[in-house]
Parts: C-alpha cells; structure tokens; sequence
C-alpha cells in the first residue's frame, strides 16, 4: 500500500515537471504536516517547560516541533547557521555573535524567567541563611573563608553558625545559570567585576566544579559546610534548602516564581518600546524582587524567508507566550509579567514572512 | 603476541613463493581481491591523519594565539581570550598515572591467579566477572564514585592515610580533603581499565606453552618459580602491550573522571586536590562554546590530548621493542 502511493507519487512528479516549478510550496508543505513542522535547539535550562508546550500544541493544532536541548551555545551556533528555525538561550547573544548570524537580524524572544538559588550545607542551621550580594562574592572570591565569619553572623543573628571552613562549589561546565549567577555578582561586587567577571564560564577563585545543576547539588548534599549555586526549578524539585538575598529595597526575599517574576515586572516597566529584549534584569528593583533571576529567549529571525514556516513559528510563539505561560508556574518556571505580554504581541507581528523560496 | 612477531618471519618465505609463482595464470580476482583489501588496510592510517589535519586546522587560530603558552599555562580565561592548558595535561597524566599503578599489579594478579592456579570451576565464572567490568557504562561508575567513593575517601580512607599513617605531612596528602580529588579520579579509573588489562593478560599467560611450564618444573622449580622465571617473561610483551590498552583509555576517559575529579585547573601536588583532565575540559565546555575563538582553544585541547596520547603509547611501544629484544626472543 505505501509502496504503491510512493510510486503514484513519483510518476505524478516525473509527469508534471512545470508544475512543480511554478506551483507553490505550501501544497508539499501541508503533505509533509506528518512530519516535523519546526526544528530548533538550544538551552537545556527551559526544555522541561519547552517539551510541555510542544506537546500540549502538537496536541491542539497537528504542528509538531522538534527541539533538541544541546545546550544555549549550540542553540546560537545552529540558528545562526540556519540549520534549525529558531533556537533557545539563556544568556543574550553579543552584537559580534548576532554579527555572525546567516540569516540576518535576530529577534530575542523572552519566555519565561528562572532565578539562582543559593544553596548550603549546613545541617545544624535550621531557619534559611541570609545573605547579601557582596558577601556571596567575597565567599565566592575566597576572601570569606569560615562560615562564623562576622559578615555573616552580622546577617544571622541568632543562628549559630558553625566554625567551618566554606567549600565553594560552582558548575564546570559552560552554564547559562553560571552567566546569571555571575552577572549578578559582578553587578554588586566590584572586586568580582574587576576578577572573575561575568560569563557562561569564568575563571573561578576558589572551590570544586560539578558538572550540571545535579552535580553542584550532589557536592552540595554531601559536604557539610559547601556553598553553591542552583536553578530554581532543580533547587525546588529536590527540595534544597535555598538562602534569602537582600534586594535593591533593602528585603530579604526567598527565591520563588512570584519574586522572579517580580524582578522582572520592575524592569519591564521602564522598558523603552523598542527594545530587543537583550536585558539583565538581575538586582531589579522592587520590593518583592529576588535579585539574581533572568530571562529566557527564543532566538528567531526578524525576516522569516520560508513563509510557512515562519508562520508557523509565529503562531506557536504567540500560543506559547499566552496559553503557554499559564503552565510555567506548575514546572516551576517564573511566567513573564502581565505587563509584557502586550509589547511581545506587537514584537512576533514585526517578524515578516518572506514569499516562498 | 610474543608468538605472532615469532612466528612472522616463519610465515614469509611461503608468501613470496607464492607471489613468485605464475601469478600471470591465476584468476583476475585475485588482483581485485588484493586491491581490496590493500583499500581496506589504507583506509585506516588514512582515516587517523584526516582526523589529525582536521583537529590542526580547526585548532589553529587558538593555538597560533596562544603559542607555547597554551600547554605551558595555567590560567584559563574565556573572556579575556587566554588558554593555557598546563593544569589539564598535568591531571590527565597523573590520573591515568595513578590508575596505572593500582590497575596493574591486581590485573596482573588476577590473571596469574586465573591462568595458573585457580581451579578449573572457578576459572570461568570470575574471569567473567572481571570481564564484566568493562560493560559497566563510564556514567554508572561515575554515579557510584559520587554515592559510595567520595564519602569513603572523605572518611575513612583520609584521615586513616593522614594520621594513622602519619602521611598528613608529606605534599602528596596534604591540604583539605573533600573527597573530590585526583585520587577518586585515579581510583574509578584503575576500576575502569582492570578488565583490559587483565583480559590481554590472561590470554597471554593461558598462550604460553605447555612445555615452558613442564620444562621449569623438571627442573626443579616451584611453582612460584615456574611463574616467575618461566611463564612472565614468555608473556612479558604482551602484558605490556594490555598495559598500554589500558593506559590508553585511562587517558581518554571523560564522564567519569568529570564527575570525580572536582574539575579545578589547579596543579597540586596533593592527590587529595582537585584537578582537571584534557577531556573532561573539553567536554565540559563545548556545548556552551560559542566564540569561534572558544571552540578552536577546545578544539587544541584535543589536538594536544592526541599529541599527548601519542607520545605515550611510542613511549609504550618502544619499552615494548625493548622488553622483546631483551628476552632473546
């Protein structure tokens, strides 16, 4: 049976060659909605909540995505090549990386926020550790090396902190937690902005590297007396305990979805309606606001050259950017503030479908 | 393998009395076979120099950088666009190093125990057993290093080693220990590389002839003495030659070291430090590399983790050429 329509469908090709030449591409574009409609790759951080959205789409409308999560490098290396139809970051791509882009201009798309936990082992301290963003640099610089360092007791007080050495662990793979992490870091610290800077992956002062959310955890879980740094949606499934960070207002907040997404509602407010949505938003202002939280993007050209698949692409992102964002929250990815949902609208009708190739 | 490089000069006269004879008569197939598999024994070596020249030119922009520097340095900076890999080569080394020095002597034991003096019931099953060990995926060992290693290392086995053995004092024990270390790395690969060493050994020991034993025993030797005097040296290349496989996947190996050795580009001399290996270096930031400059650096650290593996295995090769030459053989 297959077999027979393969062969009906290549003497229908062979006999009608002037058609396929001046017919248009949309009809073999529909015949194909068996397959793969979209292709992209890029962070692993957001593909719990990506995989969710494909499915719950392909579910809705029949259009199936295939993203493969190899990492935000990747993701960048491969929509610039035009090899997938859009890709996925954590960190925001520098003007010579957007330079290097096949396609043309490229539109960063924010789809959810995540934040970075602190996170330690300290088995005899009970209530969550407090801390400001200048010391978590000085124990991350190695310039606070005991955890009964005055510093810290000063923000403790109270809690009887242990007279133990502090065992740095950070990721030791390249990590867009590692860019939030430390753009935060260089953001309140002068001394870390003048060392270590910021970047998926910087040359660490002190401690041990584990490789992935799970392998800082797993260092973490075991050494009493470590420090390090996590995404919220592995601190909160795992259940990490998880320090308060002292914001711009002044508060002691807990990292959770609501104060991500309020970090961002106070950035998005003083956005110029122009702008390409490359921000940090990390030590954001407002008094909820947990300060080391960060947006996602989806990476996609401004001038989409395959009209069906451009708009296909379109309509995803918009389906994802409303209905989508309602699922964020249950896998624990901080949705986008209400706020910003009008400006991203207008942002996916600027994208403009080129005829068919 | 003592037996094949013996053999081989045996084996040639009658070939180039073949190639001698009317060759002109015998079939045209002959010809094309030989074309074949002449292909076929091309293909390899030319398959090694492709990947050698691709590896160079992807890996020059960062080495022609960085210069003498990138294997002489220590400081790994992707921002400010300085590669110095000292601290990986140095870890890749000693890892394997260490891994060496623990794997062989219980390979070699296990397999003189097997080929010599196990009872023929128990032969198979723990040859089989130790076998095994190699089809334990690399991630699994890793997992276990995490769960059961680490926290032995961290308790036990460091402060019995610093002060029950009195070593805290000597540079090689020194300093913080927290289990994560070059010593977990060099433990989980010694596990790792047992099987191969041991499997070439074993068949090595069970190819020595019958009479090599015999004649030890007419003379008057025990049975340590046969082994000792008899049935190693017979074997001796080709335990080197199972030495060698080991060492080089020892020096390959990735996701286990990554997940044990704490990753840190530091050179210590202490094996309860952290370090860093050549591949878990690469394979740690090659999916988050996106500057063109970043990945050619990645790229000349696999170029100097071949040239590295290269060296090794001719020094391996020579010591080989050696230990040959010196039996008499």
């Amino acid at each position: 049976m297959k077999r027979l329509t393969f062969a009906a469908l290549a003497v229908a090709i062979a006999c009608s060659p002037d058609q396929s030449k001046n017919g248009n591409n949309a009809t073999p574009a529909a015949e194909r909605s068996g397959s793969v409609d979209l292709t992209g790759a890029g962070a692993t951080f957001p593909y719990p909540l990506y995989s969710k959205w494909f499915s719950d789409y392909a579910a809705k409308t029949g259009v199936k995505i295939n993203y493969q999560s190899i990492g935000s490098g990747g993701g960048i290396r491969q929509i610039s090549e035009q090899t997938v139809d859009f890709g996925a970051t954590d960190s925001p791509m520098s003007n010579d990386e957007m330079s290097h882009a096949k396609g043309g201009a490229i539109l960063h798309l924010p789809t959810v926020l995540g934040g970075v936990v602190i996170t330690y082992n300290l088995p005899d301290v009970k209530e969550p550790l407090k801390l400001t963003g200048p010391l978590v640099a000085d124990i991350f610089l190695g310039k606070v090396k005991k955890w009964n360092d005055p510093a810290i007791a000063a923000l403790n007080p109270g809690v009887k902190l242990p007279n133990q050495d502090i065992l740095v662990v950070h990721r030791s793979d390249g990590s867009g937690t590692s860019y939030v992490f430390t753009d935060y870091l260089t953001a309140v610290s002068p001394a870390w902005a003048k060392g270590p800077k910021k970047g998926k992956e910087v040359p660490w002062p002190v401690g041990l590297g584990g490789k992935g959310n799970e392998g800082v955890a797993g260092q973490v879980k075991q050494t009493p007396g470590s420090i390090g740094y996590v995404e919220l949606a592995y601190a909160k499934e795992n259940a990490l305990p998880a320090a308060l960070i002292k914001n711009v207002a002044g508060n002691f907040v807990a990292p959770s979805t609501e104060t991500i997404t309020a970090a961002a509602s106070g950035v998005a407010e003083k956005l110029p309606p122009n702008t390409d949505y490359r921000i940090s938003i990390v030590n954001a202002p407002g008094a909820n606001a947990y300060p080391i939280s960060s947006f996602t993007w989806i990476l996609a050209y401004a001038n989409q050259s395959d009209s069906v698949k451009g708009k296909k692409l379109v309509d995803f992102l918009r389906w994802a950017l409303t209905e989508g964002e309602k699922e964020a929250t249950t896998l624990n990815y901080a949705p986008l503030p209400a706020s910003m949902a009008a400006q991203l609208n207008t942002r996916l009708d600027s994208i403009k479908l080129g005829s068919a190739r | 393998m003592t037996d094949a490089t013996a053999q081989l000069p045996g084996v040639t006269p009658p070939r180039a009395a073949r190639a001698a004879a009317p060759l002109s008569a015998s079939l045209f197939g002959d010809r094309i076979y030989q074309a074949v598999i002449t292909a076929f024994a091309v293909f390899i070596p030319l398959l090694l120099i492709l990947i050698a020249i691709a590896i160079g030119i992807a890996a020059w922009p960062a080495l022609s950088r960085s210069g003498l520097s990138f294997v002489t340095s220590s400081e790994w900076n992707v921002a400010e666009g300085k590669f110095g890999v000292a601290p990986a080569i140095y870890g890749t080394l000693v890892s394997s190093a260490i891994a060496l020095i623990l794997a062989t002597p219980l390979a070699l034991g296990v397999s003189i125990f097997l080929s010599e003096i196990a009872p023929k019931w128990l032969r198979q099953p723990v040859a089989f057993l130790v076998d095994l060990l190699a089809a334990v995926p690399s991630v699994v060992y890793g997992l276990w290093g995490i769960f059961v290693l680490i926290p032995l290392l961290r308790d036990p086995v460091g402060p019995f080693v610093r002060d029950t053995l009195g070593l805290g004092k000597t540079p090689l024990f020194s300093g913080p220990n927290y289990g994560y270390s070059m010593l977990a790395a060099g433990i989980i690969l010694a596990i790792m590389i047992l099987p191969f060493i041991s499997a070439v050994t074993r068949e090595v020991l069970l190819a020595v002839p019958r009479s090599q034993r015999d004649a030890a025993l007419a003379l008057g030797a025990t049975r340590w003495e046969m082994i000792r005097d008899a049935v190693l040296p017979y074997a001796r290349s080709g335990i080197i030659g199972g030495i060698i496989l080991g060492l080089g996947r020892a020096l390959g190996e990735t996701m286990a070291v990554m997940m044990l050795i704490g990753n840190r580009a530091e050179i210590s001399a202490s094996l309860f430090a952290p370090g860093y290996t050549m591949a878990s270096l690469i394979a740690n930031q090659f999916s988050e590399a996106t500057s063109d400059l970043h990945l050619s650096a990645l790229m000349a650290v696999g170029a100097v983790l071949f040239v590295v593996t290269l060296i090794v295995n001719a020094i391996a090769r020579w010591l080989v050429w050696r230990v040959t030459r010196g039996s008499g053989r």
